[in-house]
């Protein structure tokens, strides 16, 4: 690792600590229902909010109800952006005439969005309007982030209450978390992103001259912009020569800091975050960063001071910081290290004052090999997806870590709200297994895990391996999965598995270099991504409902603590061995392989 | 039943060759349905076997003799576990049918009329119905547990509690229940019948621990589901993972897909069986632990809750303190020798046979040399303790003419003085609310009007029972101390005994407060009892342990029964319900670790062919694939036997801190679960290398 690796990492981590502290002790005022400096501003309009929706904020609800108002919502919004896409044609704010989207592509989409994964099969520039990414897909940014966030608050509710039947209204919690938490963090960096350079306009995509004349592939499409296919289903390409560049243009800035702050991570360009107007310089592209992670790791906070216990949440953070630490490292010392064939080919592969050295295969030269793979493990470590290099050009191991971080199940720091509850439910299993070891029935935070919890949390472990591996295993036997893969041996295995991974984990994510954008791909995404969201979101409130119902015991000597260095081993212990175990053989077949492979090369 | 022929038996080749006859058995469908993840393996057994009848015939997969030696060990990996659980269930069935040898049918002397000792009719003490009335004479064996409701009896109870000494059985009052299968040694008495066949305090005994009643408990339940969770897992891992090796077989260009010998392997390996198939053992030992330790649990889930005690309540008289006070010092009054006042308290508890009295007695003899026979009064008249008077003393006649000596409480000498005219000194007043003070029981000694002086009268706190206190505080369970005695007094004691909190002028009303209170603190409550009137609160307590010799309402009410009827039983309890549960926690620990091991053994071994790169995972550098895969089972097979002895005697528990705990444990079956199999799998590749089978 290069020392510029080490301070950044360093940096990032002080940085993080430093603002997600208050934002923590923040939200918990902000869930608790007390007073706090954004009260006198905004209250007046919460209580419209509530007023117009017809909604009593001191009714509460039990978990069914809970559950079920949120499906509820999620379903109705994702037929809205599923409706806009289709029609989005006819309605205004769309001057490069994008007309309606695909069925199976809108399917995807608006699942993708509602469930906060943000896969994106399509490429927002040649196929959303202006209107549909800031009223479907910028909303939803809003809206999923706000449910992740609702049913974490939820549980953590189910533990510091006793001898209750209900967790809290789902109404109010989408309300404070969105208007009180993720309207004025994303303001804030909205302003910011603009000031960088980051773009926010109505116009439409402007042609300039270029210097040279720029010589490129490019796929035909149809008049609805679907690219046009042949008869063995490989899309028509033509040749294209030009002195005149298209630009996109839009209302870049907005959606760009939800997208980070609410760890969606659909980018308005295809290009994502790799993209000038989305991350302009080195500063933006440290702050989103920070962005991704900054509610996620608050949320720890806020859950040690809802619990009455502040070291339960510095125990869950320092869990998550631990795992995210050494993962980053393997990216960074993989990528520095580059490809041994490239070496035997003659190729200096070594860091100097003149280049970054290593692997520069699909990076932005702005943001070199340090910032780029700690963006990888960032928005991987939180099921961000944002990408601001191209994580199919990784080294093998560099590869395989984003997989494994994603296949742990998002929980470190994780999704706004999934890390911290996936990472709760480790916490239950990890306590189950160890309270055992004690001698006692297994406690968490004075709460007795029993027989219903166990079902719950082994409901939630089985259905994201369920869904990536069956997943991954349809697409490699069937054609309509084969023939969207590009690469050969271990690579291609590698994309798919990815994408599963992504998508069940609601990452959002691509390996690229596999065609997802057909009926195929998207519907077999969509169903991962919609189950992976709430066959996960339902068990976990109806522990948090099976917790609030129960008395919550005083801790004494015989009580296991869950706030030391032993529990944090113990809990990333347990991450490891029932998260990430279930991957080994299909890790062994993909990245290990190919890694390998890479490493026996010989001239 | 003791303890020594309990350990010896787990090694009685009568019991291990019953076990071994018994694995075969269970290995019924419906019987091995019970344990999922076993009937996984069990089926991978099945379809192993298949394969190997195909490879006999020629189109099989892989060698023969190697589908051949999978097969058989995936088999002895289901016989193990059969056995672990046949072992268990076998040391109960021997401590069952000891249990069974007292209780024999036996003719009963029914009575017509309850009333009428006369008349009644011989009866099979099979067909005793509830309700009725039965004369029980010296040398009968007591033909079904009751209620005595006429007469005095000394019993042998032996048969059942292995103590020798008889015990007196009489009507009314806290010793009138009695349980058959004992014996009648002298005297008569007419016992109420107090249950139906087949519902005696016995039948449940052997019901239980003969295991055919047993209900899994909640944690057991609650770690099943996860269990059963994790083997839905890896069914899909194995499952998915041929498609995933035929694709990657096709895009490499190179090598066959893994064979369905390896994914049986594989699955059997991943999937906690080591757990799995010592679950129900662990259950089935941890009640014959408790009979071991003579204790009768009439439900598992009883036992598993003693673990999870927070507060214990004990009856200070018997748990805590011997039963009887001592005299522990004489307290002359103003102008009195402390000899004169030895002398006198002395002499009025010669005729006195309590246990304070003969303390009494024996303190004066031993710090003033005084001696019985020393006295030689004349007239000497002895007056007993009574109701009315509440003191007890002496009339005698010496030199100095006619003498009352009085002893008793301080109300009670004082009146006593006053009316001969005496009065009562405030120095002795203030000695007494000293004594009191201190937790001690003072007496006041008077000879007519003159007030002589105090004895103290001490409680002896037993031996060794301030350790055991610290020991509980330690694992986290609190000790309250219930007492009769006034607060002052009570205060005393508990702080000599080490007590956590004392209830002291305790009523039953109040017994019961105090175990709902910390029940709605969400706390777990344990107690001991024997009178009926604990029955109350021992039927609210969580875990109620009532005393063998105890009244039949006490035993109905608590959920077990201490044949010892030793009230400090509660902690050997509590121990015994921690250890299953521990038990049970490393050994899946345990299990779950082994994985990783497992993994770098059949991984590279499974994809040879299509990736040979995958090789350099094999860090244990096994000798072939075949060899790698076969050691991975058997490895998986045999580590079931070497937990057997663990899984049955239960994890050493030691009382300390649950952080401490935790740590040690972790570090054994957590570290040492990662550790072992690659030693395990290496030394069984080695020995197949050795022999020549691979």
């Amino acid at each position: 690792m290069t020392t510029n690796a080490m301070w950044m990492l360093g940096l990032f981590l002080v940085s993080l600590l430093v603002l997600s502290w208050p934002l923590g002790q923040y939200m918990a005022r902000v869930f608790q229902g007390e007073r706090h400096f954004l009260t006198g501003a905004f209250q007046p309009v919460e209580k419209l909010i509530y007023r117009c929706c017809g909604i009593q904020s001191s009714d509460e609800m039990g978990w069914k109800q809970y559950a079920l108002a949120l499906l509820a919502f999620n379903l109705l919004g994702a037929l809205f952006v599923y409706g806009l896409q289709r029609v989005q044609g006819m309605l205004p704010l769309n001057p490069q005439q994008m007309g309606a989207v695909a069925p199976d592509s809108a399917f995807n989409t608006a699942i993708s969005f509602v469930t906060n994964t943000n896969w994106q099969g399509y490429s927002g520039e040649s196929t959303m309007s202006y209107l549909t990414q800031m009223l479907a897909l910028t909303v939803q940014n809003f809206l999923s982030a706000a449910t992740g966030i609702a049913v974490v608050i939820a549980l953590i509710r189910g533990f510091a209450r006793h001898s209750l039947s209900t967790i809290g209204s789902f109404w109010v919690d989408m309300t404070r978390s969105t208007l009180y938490v993720l309207l004025p963090l994303s303001l804030v960096l909205a302003v910011v992103m603009v000031g960088q350079g980051t773009i926010q306009n109505f116009k439409p995509y402007q042609t300039v001259q270029t210097l040279d004349e720029n010589t490129y592939q490019q796929a035909v499409t149809d008049k609805a912009g679907n690219p046009v296919k042949d008869a063995q289903g490989q899309p028509v390409m033509e040749t294209v020569k030009t002195h005149e560049q298209t630009l996109a243009m839009g209302p870049v800035a907005s959606q760009e800091a939800i997208k980070m702050i609410g760890t969606n991570g659909g980018g308005f360009f295809n290009a994502n975050s790799a993209h000038p107007y989305e991350n302009p310089t080195s500063l933006t592209n440290f702050l989103q960063m920070l962005a991704i992670f900054v509610i996620p790791a608050g949320l720890c906070f806020t859950f040690g001071a809802m619990v009455g216990d502040k070291r339960q949440g510095w125990a869950v953070l320092a869990a998550m910081t631990v795992i995210f630490v050494v993962m980053t490292c393997i990216v960074l010392v993989a990528e520095q290290h580059g490809n041994p064939a490239l070496t035997l080919a003659g190729v200096d592969q070594h860091a100097s004052t003149l280049q970054s050295g290593g692997n520069m295969e699909g990076k932005e030269t702005r943001f070199g090999i340090t910032a780029s793979a700690l963006f990888i493990a960032v928005t991987t470590s939180a099921s961000c997806g944002a990408v601001n290099s191209m994580h199919d050009a990784l080294t093998p191991l560099g590869g395989l870590v984003p997989t494994a971080l994603m296949q742990m199940g998002e929980v470190v720091f994780g999704g706004v709200g999934s890390g911290l509850y996936g990472m709760l439910i480790f916490a239950i299993l990890a306590v189950f297994i160890a309270g055992l070891m004690i001698g006692r029935t297994p406690e968490y935070l004075g709460k007795k895990i029993e027989i219903f919890e166990m079902k719950m949390t082994a409901l939630t472990i089985l259905v994201t391996p369920l869904l990536v591996l069956m997943g991954t295993s349809m697409a490699v036997m069937v054609m309509a999965g084969k023939t969207g893969i590009y690469n050969p041996g271990a690579h291609g295995f590698s994309e798919v598995l990815y994408a599963f991974t992504s998508a069940a984990n609601n990452n959002g994510s691509a390996f690229a270099g596999l065609s997802t954008n057909t009926p195929f791909y998207n519907t077999m995404l969509g169903i991962a991504m919609w189950f992976g969201r709430f066959a996960m979101i339902v068990p976990i409130l109806a522990i948090a409902g099976s917790l609030a119902a129960k008395k919550r015991l005083t801790a004494n000597t015989g009580t296991m603590p869950t706030h030391g260095p032993l529990f944090v081993v113990l809990l990333i212990g347990t991450v490891l061995l029932v998260g990430a175990l279930n991957y080994i053989p299909a890790l062994a077949l993909g990245p290990v392989a190919e890694h390998l492979q890479m490493q026996t090369v010989h001239p | 039943m003791s303890k020594k022929s309990a350990l010896t038996s787990l090694l009685d080749p009568a019991l291990i060759h019953e076990a071994i006859s018994a694995s075969f058995k269970k290995l019924a469908p419906d019987t091995q349905w019970k344990n999922p993840v076993m009937f996984v393996v069990y089926i991978g057994s099945i379809l192993a076997t298949l394969l190997f009848v195909q490879t006999l015939r020629g189109q099989g997969e892989g060698h023969a003799w190697f589908v051949g030696a999978i097969a058989v060990w995936l088999w002895f990996t289901v016989l193990f576990a059969n056995f672990a659980e046949a072992l268990a269930e076998g040391r109960s069935k021997a401590q069952a049918a000891s249990l069974r040898s007292t209780k024999k049918n036996v003719m009963a002397k029914k009575l017509y009329h309850h009333q009428d000792r006369s008349k009644c009719l011989p009866t099979d003490s099979a067909s005793l119905r509830k309700g009725d009335f039965i004369l029980i004479e010296a040398g009968d064996i007591v033909p079904a547990d009751g209620e005595v409701v006429e007469g005095v009896a000394s019993v042998d109870e032996s048969a059942i509690t292995g103590e020798s000494a008889p015990v007196i059985r009489e009507s009314g009052g806290d010793f009138s229940a009695v349980t058959g299968g004992t014996r009648v040694l002298s005297d008569w008495i007419v016992v109420k019948v107090s249950v139906n066949p087949g519902e005696a305090f016995l039948d449940r005994m052997i019901a239980m621990v003969e295991g055919a009643k047993r209900q899994k408990t909640p944690n057991e339940i609650a770690l099943s589901i996860l269990l059963v969770a994790l083997t839905i897992v890896f069914l899909v891992v194995t499952a998915t993972l041929l498609p995933f090796s035929l694709f990657s077989a096709t895009a490499s260009g190179a090598g066959a897909p893994i064979t369905v010998t390896t994914l049986i392997v594989l699955l059997v390996c991943l999937i906690p069986t080591t757990i799995g198939g010592l679950l129900s053992a662990i259950g089935v030992a941890g009640m014959s632990r408790m009979m071991q330790a003579n204790v009768i649990a009439t439900s598992g889930r009883a036992v598993e809750a003693a673990g999870d005690v927070d507060v214990l309540l004990l009856d200070k008289t018997g748990t805590i303190t011997l039963g009887n006070r001592q005299a522990s010092d004489f307290i002359p009054a103003p102008g009195i020798r402390q000899e004169q006042l030895a002398d006198a308290a002395q002499l009025s508890s010669l005729a006195d046979e309590t246990p304070e009295g003969r303390s009494i007695v024996i303190l004066a003899k031993e710090t003033f040399g005084l001696r019985q026979s020393d006295f030689n009064a004349q007239q000497a008249v002895f007056v007993p303790f009574s109701a009315h008077t509440r003191m007890s003393g002496i009339n005698y006649t010496d030199t100095f003419g006619v003498r009352e000596i009085r002893k008793g409480a301080m109300d009670a000498i004082r009146k006593y003085v006053q009316e001969a005219g005496g009065y009562f000194p405030e120095a002795v007043e203030r000695e007494v609310a000293e004594v009191a003070r201190r937790g001690s029981t003072p007496l006041v000694v008077a000879e007519q009007s003159r007030v002589l002086g105090v004895i103290e009268l001490k409680d002896i706190v037993k031996g060794g029972i301030k350790e055991r206190f610290a020991e509980l505080r330690q694992m986290g369970i609190k000790t309250i101390m219930i007492t009769g005695d006034n607060p002052l007094t009570a205060a005393a004691i508990a702080a000599e005994a080490g007590v956590d909190d004392f209830l002291a002028e305790a009523t039953p009303e109040a017994k019961l407060k105090l175990i709902r209170d910390h029940q709605t603190e969400g706390k777990l409550v344990a107690m001991t009892g024997d009178g009926t009137n604990d029955a109350p609160a021992l039927a609210q307590a969580d875990v109620a342990v009532a005393m063998n010799t105890g009244t039949q309402a006490a035993k109905e009410a608590g959920n077990m029964v201490d044949l010892d009827s030793n009230p400090t039983k509660l902690i050997e309890i509590v121990e015994i319900g921690k250890q299953m549960l521990m038990t049970r926690g490393s050994l899946t620990t345990f299990s779950i670790s082994n994985d990783i091991a497992k993994y770098f053994a059949i991984i590279p071994a499974a994809f040879a062919t299509t990736y040979p790169q995958l090789a350099s995972l094999n860090v244990m550098h096994l000798n072939s694939p075949d060899s790698a895969i076969l050691s991975a089972v058997i490895f998986n097979a045999i580590i079931i036997v070497f937990l057997i002895p663990l899984a049955l005697k239960g994890i050493t528990y030691k009382a300390q801190s649950a952080a401490r705990l935790l740590r040690s444990n972790l570090l054994i079956y957590g570290l040492g679960g990662l550790i072992v199999p690659f030693i395990g799998i290496k030394a069984i590749d080695m020995l197949l290398g050795l022999l020549g089978l691979v």
